[in-house]
């Protein structure tokens, strides 16, 4: 029973190690203490999100989406949607490995005024996904960010 | 090995589409065809699929998700109608689920198999064998999808009440030692690797049920090992996009009536082999899912099936809310 065991953690072990040390490898990355698997950008991640301007396009389709989901449009009817789409323009940039600093709030901070759940959460990544669809990007490409976003979850998520 | 369309060429031949399946495709429509509800939740395909247990997972093997589509603060139901048919052999699946908080699952499934020609061969004819599953799953640790840079996968514990309901086979497997209820438990972990957009999912389950319980639990003929044995399961799948999954699974079974059936004189005709799919998984919309998969359950009662392993088809109906 115990090699099953190991031989199972062997291969969830095989399945990402190669990726992540390719990736560590590649870009050392600031881990938060909690990550034993950080998640570095992918290679060309930022070039196929079509750098920057590609980026700010991406937000300006996703901030005007967002406005307008039934379930979390509410929670930003004071945002300044041009503000909004430039902040996530330079975390989404400097996420994806290009040369963008983000000086913005931290997100436990940016999301403090607002009850965010778990399906709030889930709801903006398929919001997000709708706008990477829109702009045409690949599937491949768009977890490969998600993948850099999701642990954010425990910073926005507030509320349970 | 046989190529997969001789089966289904064969499956065909041998009757016409059963009115399950029918209904299967007519359901299907149906759903596919409602509006998508506009709801909070969880993603696409994170809650898994139904398995022929009940209990939210691949197919044929539970995973450590919660089903529904109900995730923290949130109270889900989902229901599913399954069906395979293999060479000789037929099974019907239906049953719900309901997720609380995305920690708890409360599942009930029934299980309607159908013996074919091994009924024939017993001497009864038109047998079905017909078994009730009660599931509980509590999710214990970790997150399966959103803990994108920690290895540490969502693991979960679960039980099965399984009770096979009385029928013409009663007293075979009186004759063998075999109950006709017993309880599976079982540890599952399961991990999306988002960046790469896979889903590995092991679990390893206690258990004394013989092919999944429809041949009861345990055998006592011959000195046959009447006791719970530890069986792994394992499930990959890989995303081709937000909402189409293609994967493979293995389960492995025990054996338990090969010796209780040699100590009856037929040699090895009631051994049992793993179970393995390999399958697709198909969302139209938050709240359908459709599973369709090669399965390949090796043999069941061979001394009846000429030796044939059991490979068909499988397809999978789910609703969740």
């Amino acid at each position: 029973m115990k090699h099953l065991i190991t031989a199972t953690a062997l291969t969830l072990l095989a399945m990402g190690s190669g990726h992540a040390l390719a990736q560590s490898l590649a870009a050392p990355l600031k881990a938060t203490p909690a990550s034993a698997y950080p998640v570095a950008p992918a290679p060309g991640l930022y070039q196929a999100f079509g750098e920057q301007a590609g980026i700010r396009a991406l937000m300006d389709d996703f901030v005007i989406r967002l406005k307008a989901d039934a379930r979390i449009g509410e929670q930003f009817k004071d945002t300044q949607l041009d503000n909004l789409a430039k902040q996530l323009t330079d975390q989404v940039c400097q996420l994806a490995g290009g040369p963008c600093v983000y000086k913005g709030p931290d997100m436990k901070e940016a999301h403090a005024e607002m009850d965010v759940t778990r399906s709030h959460f889930n709801a903006l990544v398929e919001v997000l996904q709708l706008s990477m669809d829109a702009r045409g990007i690949p599937f491949t490409r768009q977890n490969q960010l998600l993948a850099l976003l999701a642990p954010k979850h425990r910073d926005v998520v507030n509320t349970r | 090995m046989n190529h997969p369309m001789n089966h289904l060429t064969e499956t065909r031949r041998r009757q016409a589409p059963s009115t399950t399946l029918l209904a299967l495709a007519a359901t299907a429509a149906l759903l596919a065809a409602a509006p998508a509800q506009a709801d909070t939740g969880k993603l696409l395909l994170t809650g898994g699929v139904s398995t022929v247990e009940g209990a939210a997972g691949g197919g044929i093997s539970p995973w450590a998700v919660i089903g529904s589509q109900a995730t923290e603060g949130e109270k889900g139901v989902s229901a599913y109608l399954s069906r395979a048919e293999t060479r000789d052999h037929g099974l019907t699946a239906a049953g719900v689920a309901v997720g609380f908080n995305d920690r708890l699952e409360l599942s009930f499934g029934h299980q309607d198999f159908d013996t074919g020609i091994t009924g024939t061969l017993l001497g009864l004819p038109g047998l079905h064998l017909k078994q009730d599953i009660l599931g509980a799953k509590l999710r214990v640790a970790g997150d399966a999808v959103l803990e994108s840079d920690s290895l540490m996968p969502q693991i979960a514990v679960g039980v099965q009440a399984k009770r096979l309901r009385s029928s013409g086979l009663d007293g075979t497997l009186d004759a063998l030692g075999a109950q006709r209820d017993g309880v599976d438990l079982y540890v599952s972990a399961t991990k999306l690797f988002l960046a790469q957009g896979v889903v590995v999912n092991g679990t390893l389950r206690a258990t004394k049920a013989n092919q999944n319980g429809l041949l009861g639990f345990g055998a006592r003929l011959g000195g046959a090992d009447n006791g719970y044995q530890l069986m792994p399961e394992l499930s990959v799948a890989y995303l081709l996009s937000k909402n189409v999954a293609v994967g493979f699974e293995y389960r492995a079974m025990t054996n338990k009536l090969q010796r209780a059936g040699a100590a009856a004189g037929l040699g090895d005709g009631l051994r049992a082999d793993d179970w393995k799919d390999i399958f697709i998984a198909w969302a139209p919309s938050k709240n359908v899912s459709l599973t369709a998969a090669y399965v390949d359950l090796g043999r069941i009662v061979p001394a009846t099936t000429g030796n044939r392993k059991q490979t068909g088809v499988y397809l999978s109906a789910q609703i969740a809310f």
